[in-house]
């Protein structure tokens, strides 16, 4: 850590350009990296496209909206795994909680429900979408309190819940594939239907950018208020029209993926219309895609503004200290994992929906990815140490990993595991030669 | 000679026993504080003073014996407990989280929230700034993790800690066993003042020049149990060493 006061204006002479950039803007540098890195997967897969392959498939709103659909199970299960490394703990189970709430949400959704509800019962979804959320927390809570409770280690809870899970995934239904699931419990996955369309999609950001300017207006009302140092007027600027500016991208990019010919036939012969010509609808936002967006926004403020994200890092710094100010460290670690069982039970719904069907195999080895995005993100395993939207591009990362790999199709399978595994020891080393600089 | 004090004590601790698997740690012991006094607590190493004013802190649970506190039992089962009864202390390894922050430190497990219950970084930020101006003017690193501090600047966190919260009764475990001479001092001050507002200040303490400075009487331990106590201005330097050294209790004590 730097001596430097938290004052911006008073930014020594000796410092670079950049270096003030950075203070003035507040800027994580470690952020800049983790979004440089993960720029330069982006530009390397298409670029091996275009130059290679003579058709660059990457940077396209297809691959671009399909890209944030995939992540949003594996990152809405690393904003949880954060809290638990923090903690000092690990969760392996994850994976397996999915498998386990995945099938249990389709057989209610298939065999359980339709006899007395009927099919299609429009509150069949919202039934399952709670009972998954509810199973993977209860799951969580029981793990939870063998390690806090029992003072079992995590690793070793988690990696019997790793086995104990799957096999009752397997169990639940003998080993039979659980398919189609509720209609309208598939739009959760995604696909055409499962997004917003493009003026939904404008309205969302145009909130999230009006949310960007409110932060900065009132971040900013309270620093005056307590007489602290002021960002300089352009760093305020800067900030908030390079996070709107994101927003917009990101929106025009979602709004630039159309809906595929079949799909529109479809939609038109239940208009009983022909299509147009050059008929065009957007996909937008889709559904996990906002899931992921609300539960990332609903995670960061418990972990930066509430008293249970004090406490998370509190315990993660220093277990003892934590204890002897008073925090109940058990009833903390019950909370953490409970909270991580229902961030898999949502997963579950996401996965589960994104396939139309809950099989055995639903978030196999998803654990590896979970705590990878999260040590990606720089989540630090000695505890203390992680940010939520660290783990959001971590994820984000090894998705474009796996995928871009198939996209270009560079080799198989094995060939994307070796490439994942050096890219995971990679990010560790480069945040430890970090955080060796700055200090 | 017997205890100067007259009245009900701030504190007082009646026959406490604890044991660690067979040990006796501390083997009952009664000790008392009076407001506007320090009390200080002597002994080697394992003698028992820091695991007595843990049961006092709530950090450990007694096996035996009652805490009273301005005369009344009370139970203290966890730090909560003993912060509720306006007991504070600050630990000889200053139980700071590392990579929090200054104010973070300050309001761990007791942080000021807004109206829609977020925790008021900036006003927790300010409150902060004010007392650190009172305790270590020369204090300016507000945003940093308390690990990039010197041993002074986390202790003057710990003492915050500690005083901010209007605490009637204070623990202090070697609060100068890491700090140079200037802030050493400083802290020497701190207890005078704070006394001087009739705090009641249980002081461990090494260092015996100290303690015939500051406090006004001292019990000495060993082996878990108490040796005697004396008021300090009663003895010398070395009653009180032979004391701890020898468990020779001089005819002052009682």
């Amino acid at each position: 850590m730097t001596d430097t006061p938290h004052s911006p204006q008073t930014a020594t002479k000796a410092d670079g350009a950049f270096t003030r950039f950075l203070r003035a803007t507040e800027i994580d540098p470690r952020l800049l990296g983790m979004v440089g890195a993960l720029l330069l997967i982006w530009a390397g897969f298409h670029l091996y496209g275009e130059l290679v392959l003579g058709d660059g498939a990457f940077l396209t709103p297809r691959n671009l909206w399909n890209l944030s659909v995939q992540t949003a199970s594996i990152g809405i299960m690393a904003t949880g795994m954060v809290l638990i490394i923090i903690t000092r703990n690990i969760d392996l189970s994850v994976g397996s909680i999915v498998g386990v709430v995945g099938m249990y949400a389709g057989l209610l959704q298939v065999e359980w429900l339709p006899p007395s509800m009927g099919i299609g019962h429009p509150a069949i979804w919202i039934i399952a979408v709670v009972f998954a959320i509810a199973l993977g927390a209860l799951i969580g809570m029981l793990q939870g309190a063998m390690i806090a409770y029992l003072t079992i280690p995590s690793f070793i809870v988690t990696l019997g819940g790793l086995m104990v899970w799957r096999g009752a995934a397997f169990l639940a239904s003998s080993g039979r594939t659980i398919s189609p699931v509720d209609t309208n419990f598939a739009l959760l996955g995604g696909g055409p239907y499962g997004a917003i369309g493009a003026t939904g999609s404008w309205i969302v950001c145009a909130i999230a950018c009006a949310g960007v300017i409110w932060l900065a207006i009132s971040g900013r009302a309270a620093r005056k208020l307590h007489g602290f140092a002021l960002r300089p007027m352009w760093a305020e600027y800067f900030v908030v029209g390079l996070s709107s500016g994101l927003i917009v991208i990101a929106t025009l990019v979602v709004n630039s993926y159309g809906w595929p010919k079949g799909i529109l036939k479809d939609y038109y012969a239940t208009l009983n219309q022909e299509v147009p010509e050059g008929a065009f609808i957007a996909h937008g936002f889709a559904y996990p895609v906002l899931i992921l967006a609300v539960v990332t926004l609903a995670m960061t403020i418990l972990m930066t503004r509430t008293r249970f994200g004090r406490y998370v890092f509190a315990i993660g710094g220093n277990p003892e200290a934590a204890a002897l100010s008073g925090i109940n460290t058990r009833a903390m670690t019950v909370k953490i994992f409970t909270l991580m069982g229902a961030l898999a039970g949502l997963a579950a719904v996401i996965a589960s929906a994104r396939l139309n069907s809950a099989t055995n195999a639903l978030g196999d080895l998803d654990e590896l990815m979970v705590i990878a995005a999260a040590v990606v993100g720089g989540t630090s395993l000695a505890g203390g140490v992680g940010t939520i939207y660290g783990a959001i591009i971590g994820a984000l990362v090894l998705v474009s990993l796996q995928t871009g790999m198939v996209l270009i199709g560079f080799g198989d399978g094995s060939y994307r595991k070796i490439v994942i595994g050096v890219a995971l020891v990679l990010a560790v080393f480069l945040d430890i030669i970090y955080r060796k600089r700055i200090k | 000679m017997s205890n100067p004090n007259t009245g009900t004590p701030l504190v007082e601790l009646r026959d406490i026993s604890i044991a660690f698997g067979g040990i006796k740690a501390v083997d009952h012991v009664s000790i008392d504080l009076h407001p506007g006094e320090v009390v200080g607590l002597l002994g080697h190493n394992g003698a028992g003073k820091s695991t007595l004013i843990k049961c006092l802190s709530g950090a450990y649970r007694k096996d035996a014996g009652q805490i009273l506190i301005n005369g009344t039992e009370v139970d203290i089962n966890d730090p909560r407990d003993a912060r509720a009864h306006n007991i504070e202390t600050i630990y000889q390894t200053l139980a700071l989280a590392d990579n929090l922050d200054a104010a973070s430190n300050l309001f761990l497990g007791r942080e000021l929230v807004n109206s829609f219950g977020f925790v008021d970084e900036t006003r927790m930020e300010a409150e902060t700034r004010k007392i650190m101006g009172r305790l270590n003017p020369n204090f300016k690193k507000f945003n940093v993790p308390v690990s990039a501090l010197s041993g002074g600047q986390r202790q003057s966190v710990a003492i915050a800690r500690a005083v901010y919260f209007n605490a009637k009764i204070l623990i202090m475990d070697e609060p100068t066993a890491a700090l140079g001479p200037h802030e050493t001092q400083m802290v020497a001050e701190l207890i005078q003042e704070l006394k001087a507002q009739g705090l009641g200040i249980f002081l461990i303490e090494h260092d015996i020049h100290s303690v015939m400075k500051l406090c006004d009487r001292a019990v000495v331990m060993k082996n878990g149990q108490r040796v005697g106590t004396v008021n300090v201005k009663d003895v010398t330097d070395d009653d009180i060493l032979g004391m701890i050294i020898m468990g020779k209790k001089p005819p002052q004590a009682y």
